[in-house]
């Protein structure tokens, strides 16, 4: 017999395999371990004092900046990153790979890097701020700023998770004639035909460059003033606590955007699931 | 007239997908466009659909000028190999899209996707989405999508191509029925021989961009217009005239290196030698269903496929490796066809002898 028999413990350790036991410890030692961390942290203060600190003004109008942006900054992508996609997919032109590897600029660039580029043309001398300030528009120090700073770095989402999706239906050409063969004109055809299986990846696309802005410090820090109910978001707001040796303002507002996170996850899974209901 | 194609021209790059065909198809008949891949079959029927434009000629349908109509305005119904189903729409969604699009009032699209689900046999699946149908019901999906806005003309390209031989034979007879209950002008295009003879009123045979025949399933299997034609439709045994079959039933008007077609079934076997018979070796017997197939050996050494009635082998006892004798019943000779000895002023010219 050349087949080596192996029998199978019997219990919990049936289930026992190495890429499981690993992926198991990765992702405890990884992700867990420092997220129940920081909330054991943050429990050692009392509720009161939690909701107190969570709760601050200054920290209300920092997550509400954080939100508001993100969302501005996430809404304003969505639709370029479908238009990005498309073109991507559908116009061959010379190049069209350098312009595909360009997209994926604000992944690689250090942020703080992505922030002082952004801050040296939206000043007041620079190339488009020169532009924009005889128009009363001022971008750098301001929560403009914060904006596009997270357009910038969450502008490659929508355009990754469409693209593939996009890209596979270039083989069914079909779907786009049978349309257009019932009477549908090209805006028709479109809208109901090829943009609804686009939904789910446009959707996770909005909400992971969502969740990806909510987060961002590096670029945010050097093209925002970091003031209170003016351009202040949460990340910041937790460095400003840290510096002021707070830990516990740092930690409990560290966690309040750790839910945040977690929310847009799960609305995450919640659209792909959606997004495989007719299988 | 419900379609009429004139002297149509278009190319891809330099390649002629389909050289100055000419086509009519009368109203309400039901017709196939048979050849190989690559003879043009399905880019005319995309010219036809508007999915093409022609480089040259004109398209008519039901009369009018359809050369410039866009595909949406053409009121044609297509249907696709592969369906082309909208994955993210029910059955009923599906159905009643090019309605919708019409802006048809929703108790007409309700009451009419309602009859379409019957006329397709799926009633009760019509919330299905198409990713949870069989390969067969999404073509009669796809079939009712196509029908649902009563087309002038119907457009099928390899239908049935996509499905099992058995869902294929099924579907064949039922879209002939359906075509008998709609009426509608079709036009489908196959590979498959025995597809279009089982399906079609009328089967126009393409090879290398040109119509080759158009006729009746008989006339084209019984009078093919051209070498081509003859081997394309229907089995057939291809020999040169100076065979030693031919020997006493020498074909008049063709020269010894003519070919010479005959159907496999157009042959007399007989196990006793005769007149005008010719001495042949069994090197094979295959039994196909309702026929046994002989591979034979002539004495001059060509090869020769005869097919045998079940009855008829069994009264004549063949066995492996036993000489029998053979004759044509009918063949055929097109001696004006490219490549062959005599040209008849550049026409391919049937003798039938």
């Amino acid at each position: 017999m050349g087949l080596t028999l192996t029998t199978r413990p019997a219990g919990l350790l049936r289930h026992f395999s190495w890429p499981w036991a690993v992926t198991l410890g990765y992702l405890g030692v990884m992700l867990l371990l420092p997220t129940l961390a920081l909330i054991a942290k943050a429990g050692t203060e009392t509720p009161a004092d939690i909701w107190r600190i969570a709760t601050d003004p200054v920290a209300v109008s920092a997550y509400q900046v954080t939100v508001g942006a993100s969302l501005a900054a996430a809404l304003v992508n969505t639709p370029f990153g479908v238009l990005v996609a498309w073109v991507l997919v559908r116009y061959p032109f010379p190049g069209r790979r350098v312009v595909d590897a360009l997209v994926d600029l604000p992944f690689a660039l250090p942020t703080s890097v992505a922030g002082l580029t952004l801050a040296t043309i939206y000043s007041d001398t620079g190339w488009l701020g020169s532009l924009l300030a005889p128009l009363g528009i001022k971008v750098s120090f301001t929560v403009y700023g914060v904006f596009v700073a997270l357009v910038f770095i969450s502008l490659p989402f929508v355009i990754r998770t469409v693209q593939p999706v996009l890209q596979e239906m270039q083989s069914e050409p079909e779907i786009e004639e049978a349309a257009r063969s019932l009477g549908a004109n090209a805006p028709q055809t479109f809208w109901r035909v090829t943009l609804p299986p686009l939904m789910p990846a446009i959707l996770t696309g909005f909400a992971l460059g969502f969740s990806r802005a909510v987060g961002e410090f590096g670029s945010v820090v050097i093209i925002a003033s970091g003031i209170p109910y003016k351009d202040l978001v949460a990340p910041v707001l937790v460095f400003q606590r840290l510096e002021q040796y707070d830990y516990s303002g740092a930690t409990v507002i560290g966690v309040v955007l750790i839910l945040i996170s977690l929310v847009v996850l799960l609305g995450i899974n919640l659209i792909q699931v959606w997004g495989k209901r007719y299988g | 007239m419900g379609i009429s194609v004139e002297q149509v021209t278009k190319s891809f790059g330099s390649f002629r997908a389909v050289d100055n065909v000419n086509l009519e198809v009368d109203s309400g008949s039901l017709v196939a466009l048979l050849g190989p891949s690559g003879s043009g079959k399905s880019t005319l029927l995309r010219l036809i659909a508007g999915l093409e434009q022609p480089d040259e000629g004109r398209i008519y349908l039901t009369g009018k000028d359809a050369t410039y109509q866009q595909v949406q305005d053409r009121n044609i119904g297509f249907v696709f190999q592969h369906y082309a189903l909208f994955k993210h729409m029910t059955v009923r969604q599906n159905i009643a899209f090019g309605l919708e699009i019409r802006k048809t009032r929703p108790a007409v699209i309700k009451e009419r996707v309602e009859r379409l689900l019957d006329l397709v046999q799926l009633q009760g699946l019509g919330n299905r989405y198409p990713g949870q149908l069989s390969g067969g019901q999404r073509q009669r999906v796809a079939l009712a999508r196509a029908l649902a806005v009563e087309p002038q003309v119907l457009l099928l390209d390899e239908p049935f191509g996509a499905l099992d031989a058995k869902v294929r034979k099924e579907l064949r007879a039922w879209l002939r029925r359906l075509h008998e209950e709609v009426h509608v002008t079709t036009v489908f295009v196959t590979h498959d021989q025995e597809e279009a003879m089982e399906v079609a009123d009328h089967i126009v045979v393409m090879n290398q961009g040109k119509v080759e025949q158009v006729g009746t399933p008989a006339e084209v299997y019984d009078h093919p217009a051209s070498p081509f034609v003859m081997s394309f439709v229907g089995p057939v045994n291809v020999l040169p005239a100076a065979s030693t079959l031919f020997r006493d039933t020498a074909p008049q008007g063709v020269s010894a290196q003519t070919s010479v077609f005959l159907r496999p079934h157009d042959i007399l076997v007989e196990t006793e030698a005769g007149e005008a018979l010719t001495p042949a070796r069994i090197e094979r017997l295959l039994h196909l269903g309702s026929d046994v197939q002989l591979d034979l050996l002539l004495e001059d050494g060509q090869a020769l496929t005869v097919h045998l009635p079940r009855d008829k082998f069994s009264e004549l006892t063949l066995d492996d490796q036993e000489i029998i004798y053979v004759k044509p019943k009918a063949a055929r000779a097109f001696p004006g066809a490219p490549g062959s000895a005599s040209q008849m002023n550049g026409r391919p010219h049937a003798v039938v002898f």
